[in-house]
């Protein structure tokens, strides 16, 4: 897959008091995920090709993908696809990265989404509505010891926009 | 095709009242948005200044009140010859509690396009909003160097 042909569509950066380390720890690890990330367990083979798992609580896969680019603690590339029927032939696949930048003492994380093919702006609502709850969730858990629970659900004018490209819902 | 505007979200745990001082209060913002010291009553048809080092930055007008849930105002940045003849852009704040949280919704919106001041803003709202984050959060504020950030901005908005 050659991924300098997809786009971004999503960008969240935050700034976290923590080290580069810890950002990347935070990031690719089951032991912080759960703590942040509504009980999801992230996994990561550290190491381009390798694979990458976001478990639900139940202990099935969520997400699942494959590391394309691998710089510990700088910069990791993901493909990121939820594993519902048909999504992935519907959307495309979704490439996620975060980049890790030293600024002053503290951090900047950036996250980036970026997919092959143009979407309805409803079909990104999901990631838009997720990444602040998720990445505002790993900035608390780093700086305070503990994440607030963060209320996520699926935007509805998402489900409604997949529903419209076919995709049979689960649940 | 998506709009020219930034839209930014965080969740804070902390009360709607905490966070609306917290965004209205002279001496505290002053704290966490890189030196910048804002000058306002905050009332409907009120000016709002924002100043850096003596340099006046943005002048703003109170669009819109209603503590502690929604605040809006215009912005015209001044310091740079075009950003300067742009139209006012405008800025939304929405407090909405959900649990121990509060999430804040920032939408800065209304450009023209090919907008100077749209990078710069997009650049300068994550650290000022993940530094409120932390100081409510933890009392401290964000191990950066404001003075080099600031520097860093420009030099954004210069591309």
């Amino acid at each position: 897959m050659d991924i300098s042909k997809f786009t971004p569509h999503t960008v969240y950066t935050i700034y976290i008091a923590a080290t580069p380390e810890q950002v990347w720890q935070a990031l690719t690890t089951a032991e912080f995920s759960r703590k942040y990330f509504s009980g999801f367990a992230v996994e990561l083979q550290e190491k381009v090709g390798g694979r990458f798992v976001v478990r639900a609580p139940d202990g099935s896969e969520h997400i699942t993908g494959e590391v394309m680019v691998c710089e510990p603690p700088k910069r990791l590339s993901v493909t990121f696809n939820v594993t519902w029927p048909g999504l992935v032939e519907a959307l495309g696949e979704t490439l996620v990265t975060y980049e890790i930048e030293p600024a002053g003492d503290a951090v900047r994380l950036t996250m980036t989404e970026a997919g092959d093919r143009e979407l309805d702006d409803d079909i990104y609502s999901g990631g838009r509505t997720g990444w602040p709850a998720i990445l505002s969730g790993l900035k608390s858990l780093l700086e305070t010891g503990k994440a607030p629970a963060i209320k996520m659900e699926p935007p509805a004018k998402m489900l409604a926009a997949l529903k419209r490209m076919g995709v049979k819902l689960p649940g | 095709m998506t709009k020219p505007e930034f839209v930014y979200v965080t969740y804070i745990e902390t009360t709607a009242e905490k966070l609306w001082h917290a965004l209205t209060d002279r001496d505290f913002i002053q704290t966490y948005w890189m030196d910048c010291i804002l000058t306002s009553d905050w009332k409907v048809g009120s000016r709002m200044t924002m100043e850096r080092y003596g340099e006046l930055k943005n002048e703003c007008v109170i669009l819109e009140s209603d503590p502690p849930r929604r605040m809006s105002y215009s912005w015209h940045s001044v310091f740079d010859p075009d950003m300067k003849k742009e139209k006012p852009s405008r800025v939304t704040y929405l407090l909405e509690p959900q649990g121990k949280t509060v999430k804040l919704t920032v939408t800065h919106e209304n450009f023209a396009d090919g907008s100077k001041t749209l990078p710069s803003i997009s650049f300068g709202w994550p650290m000022v909003l993940s530094n409120l984050k932390s100081i409510l959060e933890t009392g401290r504020t964000l191990p950066l160097d404001a003075p080099e950030l600031a520097a860093t901005e420009t030099a954004h908005m210069r591309g």
